[in-house]
């Protein structure tokens, strides 16, 4: 069963086509993340299915509903992690959460929402006091808070530092065991390595790719990175025949082949291409 | 929708009595005007045994019912719409009217603090008398609906500024002409006649004219414009702008940062 599905999405702002002809869906219990560059769409695409926004054409449906006619019954089914949001700074951790989990029909308990997302310490803070990583994870237990069946976050790590992104992951995981629906947006590519079922990759307002992150990292024939040194400068081939590379390279070089490495292309470097191949 | 209005008022308040800004500027200030006013003024006789402060304790009462509404929504609206409590808020399955609702009676209450510290104030220091019988029932009357008025106004301001600093540069003039215009730091009838017709289009003047009325003995509506307090023409015009709010709020309001809409 679908919980979102986007037919030839389309929004334009002014003359800008910001998405155009966009098609996906996202099954039941599934986790995707959505990767572009800055001002590929992601966003606006995310705030239509969260009915933020108006769409030009296209269907959209999430959770059988159309978001753009969303009720009070729909809006307690999904869970909204906002970008950028700096809002209740005069809240504690606690009133903010206790807030929120009053409006749904079956709350999370505050204090374990709270417990979840690691801020236990920090529940009599107000909000204006805490960290930017602490405030994000605030957003996430608010996103939370419902139990929701559909979760959306949007870009929810940025500014994290490497261990809060792992605490966080391993929030995601906990929700995914559960049978929660989750859509994200993300520029790390370790991140919709690490959380994603798929990854839908868009540029221009376009989709570009959509699979699941191992098939993205070996989209390009299996490339081989092959690298070394020549003097001072560092030299690389990408290549599907890394043993024919290797070959010629003994030929130039007497004995070891200076800095030698041969690794397989990440997932970065893959979407990297991929992007640029787009633009 | 009682359950989370409830909810909404007692938030609103605890975040009111947290911020030391909207404290001082909606509660300290029309005390501190009283008290500034009063000192100069206090013992001149209007006539009739009725002091100045008399006088001015009514509009000051008018005042306050503007800034802990019009002023207070006029600002934080706009802050709440830049920092994201609002897309918040219409992301959750919170009915908009109770965040309305919660905002407008923690307007009441912050009002009736107002109020009382004007009367403790006044009654105590500056010989205000305080009314009697009908008095409280128009005084009761006039506020709630000048309340009204006042907050859906600030409520349709709020969509020209983009956050909250742009919505303070922009209400804090409009309420210092509007004070001026209606007659409440100078006598109503001494203004020129170009500023009395201004003043009589917005809420402030007749909300200072009735609380006039609720405050001097009857024989001074004959110094009031038509030679009376204009209880009628007041609940009109009140009535007129929480119609006006009320349409513009219901159709242009913007739950997104104006930036993002």
């Amino acid at each position: 069963m679908n919980v979102v599905s986007v037919q030839n999405l389309t929004r334009r702002y002014g003359d800008v086509l910001a998405v155009n002809d966009l098609s996906f869906t996202v099954a039941a219990g599934e986790c995707v993340a959505m990767l572009g560059p800055n001002g590929a769409g992601k966003s606006t695409t995310i705030e239509i299915l969260e009915g933020y926004r108006h769409r030009d054409g296209g269907s959209v449906e999430v959770l059988g509903v159309d978001p753009a006619r969303a009720t009070r019954a729909w809006r307690s089914r999904v869970g909204i992690v906002p970008q950028g949001a700096s809002d209740m700074t005069d809240a504690t951790v606690r009133d903010a959460i206790s807030l929120f989990a009053a409006l749904y029909p079956h709350p999370r308990a505050v204090d374990e929402t709270i417990d979840l997302v690691g801020l236990t310490a920090q529940r009599d803070t107000r909000l204006g006091r805490l960290s930017g990583g602490q405030r994000r994870r605030v957003d996430v237990a608010l996103g939370i808070v419902g139990r929701p069946e559909l979760l959306f976050l949007d870009e929810p790590t940025t500014g994290f530092d490497p261990e809060a992104r792992h605490v966080f992951w391993d929030v995601i995981a906990q929700l995914r065991a559960d049978g929660t629906t989750i859509m994200l947006t993300t520029h790390y590519l370790d991140e919709a390595d690490q959380l994603a079922d798929r990854v839908i990759v868009v540029a221009g307002g376009r989709k570009v790719a959509d699979t699941t992150p191992a098939d993205l990292g070996s989209r390009h024939g299996n490339s081989v990175r092959v690298s070394w040194r020549e003097g001072e400068t560092r030299r690389d081939e990408l290549t599907t025949e890394p043993t024919r590379v290797v070959r010629d390279l003994l030929t130039r070089f007497d004995g070891e082949i200076p800095g030698l490495e041969i690794s397989r292309m990440t997932l970065e470097e893959a979407y990297l291409k991929l992007v640029e191949e787009a633009s | 929708m009682i359950r989370a209005t409830w909810a909404r008022t007692v938030y609103e308040l605890r975040i009111f009595s947290r911020d030391r800004r909207s404290v001082f500027f909606t509660i300290v200030l029309p005390i501190m005007l009283l008290v500034i006013f009063g000192s100069i003024f206090g013992q001149t006789k209007l006539g009739h045994g009725v002091r100045f402060s008399q006088y001015f304790v009514a509009g000051m009462l008018a005042s306050a019912i503007l800034y802990s509404s019009f002023q207070q929504l006029a600002i934080m609206i706009p802050e709440e719409r830049s920092n994201g409590t609002l897309k918040r808020i219409k992301g959750s399955p919170l009915p908009p009217a109770a965040y309305f609702a919660g905002k407008f009676f923690a307007t009441v209450l912050v009002y009736v603090v107002q109020a009382a510290g004007l009367f403790i104030i006044g009654a105590s220091a500056y010989h205000v008398q305080l009314p009697h019988g009908m008095g409280w029932i128009n005084f009761v009357w006039i506020s709630l609906l000048g309340l009204l008025a006042s907050a859906l106004l600030g409520i349709a301001f709020s969509s020209l500024a983009r956050d909250g600093r742009a919505a303070s540069a922009l209400a804090s003039p409009v309420l210092l002409f509007l004070q001026f215009s209606s007659g409440v730091y100078m006598v109503f009838t001494t203004l020129p006649h170009w500023m009395q017709h201004v003043g009589a289009l917005f809420p402030l003047k007749w909300l200072a004219q009735s609380m006039r009325g609720v405050f001097l003995p009857a024989v001074f509506a004959q110094n009031e414009v038509g030679h009376s307090f204009g209880y009628g023409e007041t609940a009109l015009v009140l009535t007129a702008w929480v119609l006006v709010g009320g349409l513009w709020c219901w159709r242009r309001f913007a739950w997104v940062p104006l930036d993002q809409a």
